[in-house]
């Protein structure tokens, strides 16, 4: 039955791309049978992940598709069910999303067509990714979800730059692919077949094993968007349309994450605390940089991109947590460590989806997403205002909001190295600890200004003065349902962590260190003289003190308040340019952390009249460039146009040569047959 | 029983708040030879301002006029947690050492937001210093208290300070650099002498003061009392903490009022040690805060380690 609701959530994905090709050549076809069948997918997505995750069992099938003598095999487990439930609450908010956003597309056929189709094959392809039981199935689902996630971002394919993205990412998971590929390649020639069941069986030496692990990290590290080879990211989802960013960003990003556990915790027949260090470094170099990067962007998708890149380093941080418990033999912490990192993803899917479709709501109201061109939004978007705070709060990692919840429990996490021998390790994850509360403290100042240049203050452009409320309610309505499981999630964490818990029951055969810790109101995940969060309760007192000094204050109605102008110091004349910028808001950051920057910042200053100190015009111009870029991309793309050159030698232009060269190759491969 | 002791506990805590900046006050009157106001000046203040007629900038948004009200309750709540008098009350098990950095970023996010409303240079200077000095201050602290915590394996802030009474008087090296760690970031998180100086109006050094610049009436008393709220937060963290003894763990009228008595000699012991050093030093350069605060790390990361080398039991 859950199987089936499964299958049902891939065909009818399928089905939605279907119907927009059908719409194309018969007009008559509804088109927002499109929208209705996406939901329809995400609806029975969540379904079939909830039905597992509450009677969690390993359901197995095989489908006689593919080549013939290699059948697809099929499983539904909780880690599946899990990424399934992710999936399923971004399509379902997204299908009530797309309807108005797209009408523009929706004018003219073929662009509908195309937007639509591959979005429902890009949904099916993160789907059946999390169904496939064996390599061969795995890269063909994750090959569908890459081209069509490809053709997604090159959709507005008018723009050059589009175009370059698109291309970029195209090329970076296609080496992602081929990594992955070749760690699969690994553990299977130790085993005989391509099934997870023989990966699992598979003696393989710690050496190769290693290798494979590497190769793994890096493949799938490639699709999540880990520093150094998070590029791609920056590029691809500010270009892509706003839904679609959000997916990518809130959905396919964890399905990176889920190939990365799948084969770290799951395919491989043993984990080594070495690794776990890996990934606790790279986490912690991809939270850090991530959030520094995005703090300095003025593109609001651009700034989200990156700090998505903060938050799977978050994730994959707490996943070496959880391997390096898992190696020390302390399960239950490791189980602690992968509850936290899971619940970390499915946060994240929900408020970076969230604010990516707010960003879509801000672009399609004001055709801007420069940070700097925006301002006073709240008072001409009220609800969208609400809906985006809720968003950056949670982002934030604030008290109250389900952000907080995942990073608390990874300080938790992190707090139990007591139990470990290895000194280095000892001092190491402390050390590790106090980089996220870094990433913690940068978030914050992040997302205030994000809310703040957007929607405080005086508005910087025409476009966000004239700019008004979006009237569709279906757009509404999907970043507020995420808003509403933000703050759910936030106060009731225990209802998603006990079905997360089944998740380390069945991959580490174990759970929280105690049964009874996970009480309807409060979470405490070792014991509860250890540490407790009571959300609930904190609640109640919040609304108790605000009420009695609200009323408090409020009982002489004589003092009203009087509006006035806002005080100019007596000069007069205060203008929207004199507010801060983005540039101005993280100049002390910028100036803190320069070193972590390629920073370009010129002023040109124009005398009057050839005098020295009568300034006529002043130009200021600041680029901030990627470390990466420059240490890792140009070098690599140096060395492969001289090798491209030294290869080009062989093709001489001349007829004789190649058919030399045909000769020689018959010749060589006559002798390889005679063999 | 417990819970009404906890409530009352909370309520004194911030009825105390305005009269421990007072003393403050007139430590530092004292010092540099002035005459002090009353110590009752605070309250007074505070009254005032509530009577007052609020001035609203007609650029401002519902965000500007509910700030007050959550920072003041983001910073009631962290009193709420904070072992006063006694500790083992059930408040204080309701959120840890963590949730309460997260009840000062809360405040912090807010009161930044309300910088950023009203779009002037001003705000927008506070709020930007603001969020970079206490984007430094929050690893540094939890460093310390990561230390603190991993000494008595846990987070709860009643549970490490009974860790720390039943271990009787022992000097832990980790703890002596625990300690200044933490005095660091507390200065610099309630904005005094050498990172931000309370009095100050002049833009080129003022922090918190730009964030708040266009509060007034009801919203300045509840804005002023909430940083009142936090300076004392601090001042009752540091002291019960490192130095817990005579803090009450029976909830006997005799053991409370000795618990009480015991915490103001504290708090005013603590006073004058930062009446003193606010004295002796001038304010620094903004941009010489990052080093301050990175000192601060570096000693919350030290005592980390002396912990771990020095005193783990493996």
């Amino acid at each position: 039955m859950i199987l089936f609701l499964a299958y049902s959530a891939v065909l009818l994905s399928f089905a939605s791309g279907g119907v927009a090709i059908a719409h194309l050549f018969k007009p008559e076809v509804n088109k927002q049978l499109v929208f209705w069948l996406l939901g329809a997918s995400g609806l029975t997505a969540i379904l079939a992940g909830l039905g597992e995750l509450i009677y969690p069992e390993i359901r197995l099938d095989t489908l006689s598709l593919g080549l013939p003598w290699i059948p697809w095999h099929v499983h539904f487990d909780s880690l599946s069910a899990f990424f399934f439930l992710i999936i399923g609450i971004a399509v379902f908010a997204v299908s009530f999303y797309a309807p108005h956003y797209t009408h523009h597309e929706q004018k003219n056929a073929e662009n509908f067509a195309v937007l639509s189709l591959f979005t429902g094959l890009f949904i099916a392809g993160m789907m059946l990714v999390l169904l496939a039981d064996d390599a061969f199935m795995f890269m063909i689902a994750w090959e569908l979800m890459s081209v069509a996630s490809y053709f997604l971002v090159a959709f507005q394919h008018e723009n050059a730059a589009n175009r370059r993205a698109a291309f970029l990412y195209l090329l970076m998971a296609e080496v992602g692919a081929l990594l992955i590929i070749l760690a699969f390649g690994v553990v299977a020639s130790f085993a005989d077949g391509f099934t997870f069941d023989a990966l699992r069986a598979s003696t393989i030496s710690t050496t190769w094993m290693s290798i494979a692990f590497v190769l793994a990290l890096m493949g799938f590290g490639m699709k999540a968007g880990l520093v150094p080879i998070h590029v791609w990211l920056p590029e691809a989802h500010p270009v892509a349309p706003s839904h679609i960013s959000g997916l990518m960003s809130g959905v396919m990003l964890k399905v990176a994450l889920y190939g990365l556990i799948r084969f770290c915790f799951d395919l491989l027949p043993e984990v080594h605390w070495q690794w776990g260090v890996v990934l606790l470094i790279v986490g912690t170099i991809s939270a850090l940089s991530g959030i520094l990067y995005a703090m300095m962007q003025q593109n609001l998708k651009r700034l989200l991109a990156y700090s998505s890149v903060e938050n799977i380093g978050i994730i994959v941080m707490v996943l070496g947590l959880s391997m390096i418990f898992l190696a020390n033999d302390q399960q239950e912490l490791a189980a602690l460590g992968l509850l936290a990192a899971l619940f970390h993803a499915f946060n994240h899917a929900l408020f970076k989806n969230l604010l990516f479709l707010g960003a879509g709501m801000i672009h399609h109201q004001t055709h801007e997403l420069n940070i700097d061109m925006l301002g006073g939004l709240i008072k001409r978007m009220p609800k969208t205002s609400v809906i985006f705070l809720i968003g950056c709060m949670s982002i934030s990692s604030l008290p109250l909001f389900n952000g907080f919840v995942s990073e608390w429990l990874a300080f938790q996490t992190a707090l139990q190295v007591d139990v470990l021998d290895n000194g280095v390790l000892r001092s190491l994850i402390p050390v590790s600890a106090a980089a996220l509360a870094l990433t913690a403290a940068l978030a914050a100042a992040c997302f205030v200004k994000v809310f703040g240049l957007i929607f405080l203050g005086v508005p910087r452009s025409r476009h966000a003065e004239k700019a008004k409320e979006i009237q569709d309610k279906g757009m509404h309505a999907a970043p507020a349902m995420l808003a509403g499981l933000c703050f759910f999630f936030g106060i009731f964490p225990s209802s998603i962590l006990h079905l997360i818990d089944n998740v380390s029951k069945q991959l580490l055969g174990s759970t929280l260190p105690a049964k009874d810790v996970l009480s309807f109101i409060s979470i405490a995940p070792v014991s509860p003289e250890q540490a407790s969060y009571t959300a609930p309760l904190i609640l109640i007192g919040a609304v108790c003190a605000a009420g009695i000094s609200f009323w408090l204050l409020h009982r002489n109605s004589e003092t009203t308040m009087r509006i006035a102008p806002t005080w100019d110091c007596g000069f007069g004349g205060l203008t929207h340019r004199m507010q801060y910028t983005s540039s101005a808001f993280t100049m002390p950051l910028r100036r803190i952390f320069a070193t972590a920057f390629l920073i370009d910042e010129k002023v040109e200053k124009t005398m009057r009249e050839n005098t020295k100190l009568n300034v006529a015009d002043v130009r200021y111009t600041l680029h901030i460039q990627d470390h990466s870029w420059v240490r890792v991309y140009q070098p690599i793309e140096r060395g492969v146009n001289v090798v491209a050159k030294q290869v080009g030698r062989i093709q001489t232009g001349n007829i004789r040569t190649y058919l030399g060269y045909s000769l020689a190759t018959l010749i060589l491969l006559l002798w390889v047959v005679s063999l | 029983m417990n819970w009404l002791i906890a409530i009352l506990q909370t309520a004194l805590f911030v009825a105390l708040a305005p009269f421990l900046a007072g003393f403050m006050k007139f430590c530092k009157c004292r010092l540099q030879n002035r005459r002090a106001p009353s110590l009752l000046q605070p309250y007074r203040d505070l009254l005032k301002l509530t009577r007052k007629q609020p001035v609203i900038s007609e650029d401002a948004s519902w965000l500007f006029c509910t700030t007050p009200y959550i920072v003041f309750t983001a910073m009631v709540l962290a009193a709420s947690v904070v072992p006063f008098i006694a500790v083992d009350l059930p408040t204080s098990a309701e959120a840890d050492v963590i949730v309460l950095v997260g009840f000062f970023a809360f405040a912090r996010f807010f009161l930044a937001l309300a910088g950023l409303d009203i779009g002037t240079a001003f705000g927008g200077m506070g709020s930007s210093r603001e969020m970079t000095i206490s984007s430094l201050a929050e690893p540094a602290m939890l460093m310390a208290v990561f230390t603190l915590t991993m000494t008595a394996s846990t987070t709860n802030l009643s549970g490490a300070i009974e860790h720390v009474l039943n271990e009787g008087v022992v000097l832990r090296p980790s703890f002596v650099f625990a300690l200044f760690a933490l005095m660091l970031v507390a200065v610099a998180e309630t904005g005094r002498i050498p990172v931000d100086n309370p009095t100050t109006h002049l833009e080129l050094t003022m922090i918190h003061e730009a964030m708040i610049l266009e509060y007034s009436g009801r919203h300045l008393a509840l804005i002023e009392w909430a940083s009142q709220l936090k300076f004392m937060l601090y001042g009752v963290l540091i002291s019960n903490i490192f130095f817990p003894w005579g803090i009450a763990e029976s909830f006997g009228l005799s053991a409370l009022g000795y618990g009480l008595l015991v915490i103001a000699g504290k708090l005013i012991l603590l006073c004058v040690v930062l009446a003193i050093a606010e004295t002796a030093v001038a304010k620094m350069r903004l941009f010489r805060v990052q080093e301050y605060l990175g000192f601060a790390y570096l000693l919350g990361l030290l005592g980390m380690l002396s912990h771990i080398i020095l005193e783990s039991t493996r």
